[in-house]
């Protein structure tokens, strides 16, 4: 019998026959002989419940967690904090295992997490209209592009080199196909240049794409940008970090038109790289063209108050080829951790986990650069990431620390050949300060070993 | 086992008892569900109240103004809720409550598959070296991760029957945009410039929708009365300008396309390719692949054939497999093996789509399939789909019985795949009963109803989608309730018309939402 099915071979017979057929082979009278595989599937023969178990167990035991070292990989998923509760409400089968709310009668459990999900996103971001949430962070960036295509039939992008660099190749890869062309915008001293971006401005700019903090940790001034990028009827997107939203001015102070991002640091785990969520908030304007769900308050025949999709007329399943995305329902899970943990943290909280990681990061940097060696790449104000240069090999100098049981953070030269020893660090509020101590002794005594080339 | 709601409607909570168990049904009707207004965690906050408490500021504070200038700061926190734990969770677990669940009652909602969702696969995902493991970590302290991707890209090839899978898309809507820009990266690399995608007017709304996205406009081609995609019609519509067909297979109407071959012939025979929307894979797996079709491109949902749960609308995956003229197109980086057997990710693909998210896509979601594959090995997930066919079968068979057939008459008069679709045209006509008020009725029987008006070509269609791991005591029921809500609206469909009555809301005002949008809590 086949794991997690009940037929025995009683109801097998007692079925086919209520069917009027002999075996179960001849169901699939219908599928040519010619397409028939004529052999068994080249998959192992299953497993009992507990050899899975050990056989995962020892894949998982392979790979080095963030609780088997200390690390400040950060560079688009962060190692924040998931509290107790996210996982244990999201244990429940009740948020589980049920599809897309469909059924709003039954549903209302869902559909009321993603009422509250939009509001919380809309708190944060300063925007007044979030959807119920799209795959993740880069795609996001992409679906944002795509609306942008539809509302003004403009072909031009320009990005911020700013922008986290999958974002920035997974807009080309959709630009490419609905038809808008890319063009990165220089950085300045670690921020977008305001100079090259009033340069590129015109009326056929479809829309300017900016990241805050952008992708070397700065904040950027958005205050100086967005009216330059909003000048030509451009639309401006920006792909925000949410929890530092508890710090900076949010996105919608500054006329924002639409604000992207990753949601992954709102009580989500790292699962090595998802699944976590996207969040999309975009202002009034723009509501008839948002991708993905949207959720309503209404009322009941009995004049009960309830919760139901709405404006689905913008969807796949009504529109079809004129739809404004094909995104189903996506990430429920992921942004009911989201919504949680933004109460969780609440009002004040997210302020002062903020507040806090800004200290830490400040400490961690200032450490950092007054090592011998090791220089920041860029002086601009940051909040739980910087980037610094190393004067030796970043991909040797992350080997040694690793050695250590410290993970020292991402090499920027994966995406930026400009800064080939480039290395940016997060500090999240999981680093306390006797681990940032010890990043700074392991990175220091790291960096001068590859500069007197002590062998490793 | 048949009990009627008739006497107790007027009060809208009616009192029957009844018990969840055997027969698949939900809903204990034993105590009124919570009728509570509802009211939201915003409206829950009150001023001074907090869950949260920060870790101690081990470092020397520094003036804020120092760090970020004041014009760069928030001045208004967000209007989060200010709440206590205790009272987040009795929050959120009450308002679990209103949710049906594939883990209280049957679930046939059809092209969904939900079948059950092993626990096991939760445990296995909250591993520390799952859960905890950064997406940047180096390829080498990640050597696990990778294999089991590895692993799970070499099964998933071998079920669709084709050898080059990218794990990456998000969803199988993200997967059919991957394997259409596939496909224009395929005809762009050899200087052919095309115009149009064919989708059967039977696809899922998904399949036309990402057309668009990709640049492409959509030809619809037509049905023919057996159901399957209509040959003339596919040959007037297919010339030089076609990129590609979607096509599922089995279709939505549940109906494995006889003239699969002679199709692949006709789209073949333009150049163009041809893709498998894989929502239905659940009906033949080890029975036939897609690759042995004919199909260039397939996309798997990963929460459907391969119990990722559906979250209440995600997390899901869908990866792609594709044959070997279009594996050079695929999503960077991918998974490779090197010779000395360690895994890397390799982003050296000149001809690449490039990337189409961040980093290397749901892994969590990676870990649930992976382990379900390993579970039922080769022939368990054989098993599996001949169990979701036979399952489908009797289910139709039951609902061919007199009582049942002259108001909800099979749409397509063949033996079904995994899913069938019925058309309510006849109780409509004949008791005044709309396909959504039987459904609307099933929920007060602890049913969820099947998926309801798709596929568009059939009137007031209903999909039913049993899968594998249903009981025949289970499909008998919701047979028995079928027949038994058709009776109750013989004698009285005004029943059905104001169902449902048992649960935490009833019918609500959808046209009312969308005219007066209100989209998030007033604070």
């Amino acid at each position: 019998m086949s794991r997690y099915t009940s037929a025995t071979d009683a109801d097998r017979r007692e079925m086919l026959d209520a069917i009027g057929v002999e075996t179960i082979e001849d169901l699939f009278a219908d599928i040519p002989a010619g397409v028939r595989l004529d052999r068994p599937l080249d998959i192992a023969a299953g497993l009992s419940e507990q050899d899975v178990y050990a056989r995962m167990r020892r894949l998982a035991s392979r790979n080095v967690s963030t609780e088997d070292e200390i690390s400040f990989l950060g560079a688009g998923m962060y190692d924040h904090y998931v509290p107790a509760l996210v996982d244990n409400l999201l244990s429940r089968s009740e948020f589980l295992t049920p599809y897309t709310p469909y059924q709003p009668e039954i549903s209302q459990g869902s559909l009321q997490v993603m009422f509250e999900y939009q509001t919380a996103i809309s708190e944060v971001t300063g925007l007044p209209v979030s959807n119920a949430s799209v795959y993740e962070g880069p795609s996001a960036v992409a679906a944002a592009g795509y609306l942008a295509r539809l509302h003004n039939k403009r072909g031009r992008f320009l990005v911020s080199r700013g922008l986290h660099p999958h974002a920035l190749e997974t807009l080309r890869t959709n630009a490419h196909g609905f038809g808008a062309t890319v063009e990165e915008l220089p950085l300045s001293d670690g921020v977008t240049d305001p100079d090259a971006l009033a340069a590129a401005m015109g009326d056929d700019v479809a829309a300017v794409f900016l990241a805050q903090p952008n992708f070397l940790g700065a904040v950027e001034d958005l205050e100086a940008l967005a009216p330059l990028a909003r000048s030509t009827g451009a639309l401006l997107i920006v792909a925000a970090d949410p929890l530092t939203l508890g710090v900076l001015k949010p996105p919608g102070d500054f006329d924002v038109d639409i604000c992207v991002g990753e949601g992954q640091t709102l009580g989500n785990r790292l699962d090595f790289g998802g699944p976590s969520f996207g969040f999309f908030a975009v202002q009034e304007h723009l509501v008839r063209k948002l991708p993905g769900r949207l959720v309503g308050e209404t009322t009941d025949v009995d004049g009960r108050r309830g919760f139901v999709l709405t404006l689905q007329t913008r969807e796949q399943h009504i529109r079809r080829e004129k739809a404004t995305s094909n995104i189903c329902t996506a990430q429920a899970l992921n942004a009911l951790a989201g919504v949680i943990y933004l109460s969780w943290l609440g009002r004040h909280g997210i302020t002062e986990l903020a507040e806090l990681m800004l200290q830490r990061t400040a400490y961690a940097r200032a450490e950092l650069a007054a090592l011998e060696g090791v220089e920041l790449l860029h002086e601009q104000p940051v909040v739980r990431e910087f980037a610094v240069t190393l004067d030796a090999s970043v991909d040797r100098v992350i080997e040694r620390c690793a050695a250590e049981g410290v993970n020292p953070g991402y090499a920027l030269g994966r995406d930026f050949d400009e800064h080939p020893d480039g290395l940016l660090v997060a500090i999240t509020e999981q680093r306390s300060r006797a681990d940032i101590d010890r990043l700074v002794s392991v990175l220091g005594a790291a960096v001068t070993a590859e500069r007197t080339g002590v062998m490793a | 086992m048949s009990k009627t709601m008739n006497d107790n409607r007027l009060h809208g909570d009616p009192g029957i008892a009844d018990t969840a168990g055997q027969d698949g049904r939900g809903l204990s009707l034993e105590m009124p569900k919570q009728r509570d207004r509802a009211v939201t965690i915003f409206e829950k906050s009150k001023a001074g109240r907090r869950a949260f408490v920060a870790p101690e500021l081990d470092v020397d504070a520094q003036p804020l103004d120092d760090l970020i200038p004041a014009r760069m700061r928030r001045t208004e926190p967000p209007r989060l809720p200010e709440i206590s734990e205790p009272e987040i969770n009795r929050h959120y677990k009450r308002l679990s409550t209103r949710n049906f669940d594939l883990d209280e009652g049957f679930y046939p909602l059809g092209s969904c598959t939900m079948k059950h969702n092993p626990k096991l696969h939760e445990r296995i995902a909250a591993l520390p070296g799952n859960a905890r493991l950064h997406p940047a970590q180096a390829p080498e302290r990640a050597q696990g991760a990778l294999e089991l991707m590895y692993e799970l890209q070499v099964a998933l090839g071998e079920v669709a029957g084709l050898p080059h899978v990218s794990l990456q898309p998000s969803a199988g809507s993200h997967g059919e945009l991957a394997g259409v820009l596939l496909t224009r990266a395929y005809h762009e690399d050899r200087g052919d410039h095309r115009t149009k995608v064919l989708t059967p007017d039977t696809a899922h709304g998904t399949n036309p929708a990402t057309v668009t996205m990709a640049g492409y406009e959509v030809v619809k081609v037509g049905t023919d009365p057996d159901g399957g995609v209509d040959l003339e019609d596919l040959r007037a519509k297919a010339d030089d300008q076609v990129a590609c067909l979607m096509l599922t297979n089995p279709s939505t109407l549940g109906l494995f396309d006889r003239n699969i071959e002679e199709i692949a012939s006709i789209v073949h025979g333009v150049g163009a390719t041809l893709y498998y929307d894989g929502a239905n894979l659940n009906a033949v797996m080890g029975i036939s692949r897609p690759g042995d079709m004919g199909f260039d491109i397939v996309h798997y949902n990963l929460h459907k054939t391969f119990t990722q749960p559906h979250g209440g609308g995600g997390p899901g995956a869908g990866p792609i497999a594709v044959s070997d003229r279009i594996e050079p197109y695929l999503p960077r980086p991918q998974v490779v093996q090197g010779d000395d057997g360690s895994f890397v990710l390799d982003y050296d693909r000149p001809k690449s789509i490039g990337r189409l998210r961040g980093f290397q896509g749901n892994y969590g979601v990676f870990v649930r399939s992976y382990a379900y594959i390993l579970s039922l090995g080769g022939d368990g997930l054989r098993e599996a789909s001949e169990t979701a066919v036979l399952n489908a079968n009797y289910l139709l068979a039951r609902l061919r019985e007199a009582g049942v057939a002259e108001y909800l008459p099979v749409a397509y008069d063949r033996l079904c795949m995994h899913e069938f679709v019925l058309s309510g045209a006849p109780m409509k006509r004949e008791l005044g009963l709309k396909t959504l008020d039987l459904a609307k009725r099933l929920l007060d029987f602890g049913f969820h109803p099947p998926t309801v008006y798709f596929p568009l070509l059939v009137d007031e269609a209903l999909l039913v989608e049993p899968t594998e791991t249903e009981t025949k005591e289970t499909l008998d029921a919701f047979a028995d309730t079928i027949a038994e809500i058709l009776r109750e609206g013989e004698q009285d469909p005004e029943i059905a018309r104001n169902a449902p009555y048992t649960t935490p809301v009833r019918r609500l005002d959808e046209a009312g939402a969308a005219k007066r949008p209100v989209l998030r809590q007033p604070l």
